[in-house]
């Protein structure tokens, strides 16, 4: 093991880690009134954002090879119907993702 | 009024928060605790325990990043490599950071809560609607934060530890992290304020990963998303302007 190499590698990651969350803020958080088109991004981007990051999580999702994705389209639209149905968001993750497990168990 | 009163009087909202910020992280303590435990045990297993674990989650704190950069170091990879590969991997916390600097304009802990804005902390405070009526968002923001940060450390601290997985199957209890966005998802599109963001958000991301594939579809998918916004909210900000 090489101890300076591994601190190293640890700090740039950091370093850049940092750096990209607190960039916005250096740029657009000086001012007294945050630029409008900021402002804008701040009410769409959550959303959008949202959007994105189930796409991530669902990246290596293969629909054309066995099972074609289906445990996670099933526990997908386990998640949605539950949180349709009762607006509690503890209720629709923890169903979806039970869902989830016992589809790999029982029947993929 | 004597000051033990008035110190109760402080605690029992602190209190408040705490609890309702425990209930809403309750998947992230989940997803976390696994995921946490998962790159700990892999850690460990290219003879890196405790101390390097702690040390990355710590000051590193960004998940699929961590993985990323186990692979990198046991590859002996350069620090310039590390840190084009975290620039791509982790740009996604621009959006974060974009969206959240006006809710944290004027917030106390503000250094701590910008450089604990993960996916699942920003998909918390993100969510305006979520914070608990009469529950000061100030404290919410800390507190979801706070608890979020230690989960993640908890878990990798324990796999480096024992470095071994569960003696039972946790496998696909990390769906909780994708069942965690997509019921922010749903809520918001529930709450209705124009779907458009959302839908753009879904096509531009599904776009972008069918051309470019798993590995380098991020990036793509952030600019077309930034695009289609600024394109369709124009007039929308030219009239604040």
């Amino acid at each position: 093991m090489n101890k300076p190499y591994v601190i190293a590698m640890i700090a740039v990651i950091s370093l850049v880690t940092v750096l990209l969350r607190f960039l916005p803020f250096w740029i657009f958080g000086k001012k007294r009134a945050v630029p409008p088109f900021i402002s804008y991004l701040g009410r769409v981007l959550p959303p959008a954002a949202m959007g994105m990051l189930v796409v991530y999580c669902l990246r290596d999702v293969a629909p054309l090879s066995y099972p074609y994705g289906l445990p996670q389209l099933i526990a997908c639209a386990a998640v949605v119907l539950l949180h349709v149905r009762w607006r509690n968001t503890l209720v629709s993750i923890l169903g979806g993702t039970a869902a989830y497990m016992l589809l790999l168990r029982l029947v993929f | 009024m004597d000051k033990k009163a008035e110190k109760r009087r402080g605690i029992a909202p602190a209190f408040r928060g705490l609890k309702a910020a425990f209930l809403d992280t309750v998947p992230v303590l989940t997803g976390y605790l696994v995921l946490g435990i998962g790159f700990g045990v892999i850690f460990r297993s290219h003879g890196y325990g405790v101390l390097y674990a702690a040390a990355m989650s710590i000051f590193v704190y960004a998940g699929s990043m961590q993985y990323v950069a186990v692979d990198m170091i046991v590859g002996g990879a350069s620090l310039l490599a590390a840190a084009l590969t975290t620039l791509m991997v982790n740009a996604r916390h621009l959006f974060y950071g974009i969206s959240m600097v006006e809710p944290y304009q004027n917030v106390r802990h503000k250094p701590f809560l910008i450089f604990t804005l993960t996916d699942e902390t920003y998909s918390l405070v993100s969510h305006r609607e979520g914070v608990p009526a009469q529950e000061s968002p100030t404290r919410y923001y800390f507190f979801v934060s706070l608890l979020n940060y230690l989960y993640w450390i908890s878990g990798s601290v324990i796999g480096a530890a024992i470095g071994a997985v569960l003696p039972f199957s946790t496998e696909g209890i990390d769906f909780a992290l994708t069942a965690l966005f997509l019921t922010i998802f749903t809520e918001q599109w529930l709450s209705g304020k124009g779907h458009g963001p959302a839908v753009i958000g879904v096509l531009c991301s599904v776009l972008a990963l069918l051309l470019l594939g798993r590995d380098d579809f991020l990036l793509l998918a952030m600019a077309l998303i930034l695009l289609l916004l600024w394109l369709t909210g124009k007039r929308e900000v030219a009239r604040y302007e």
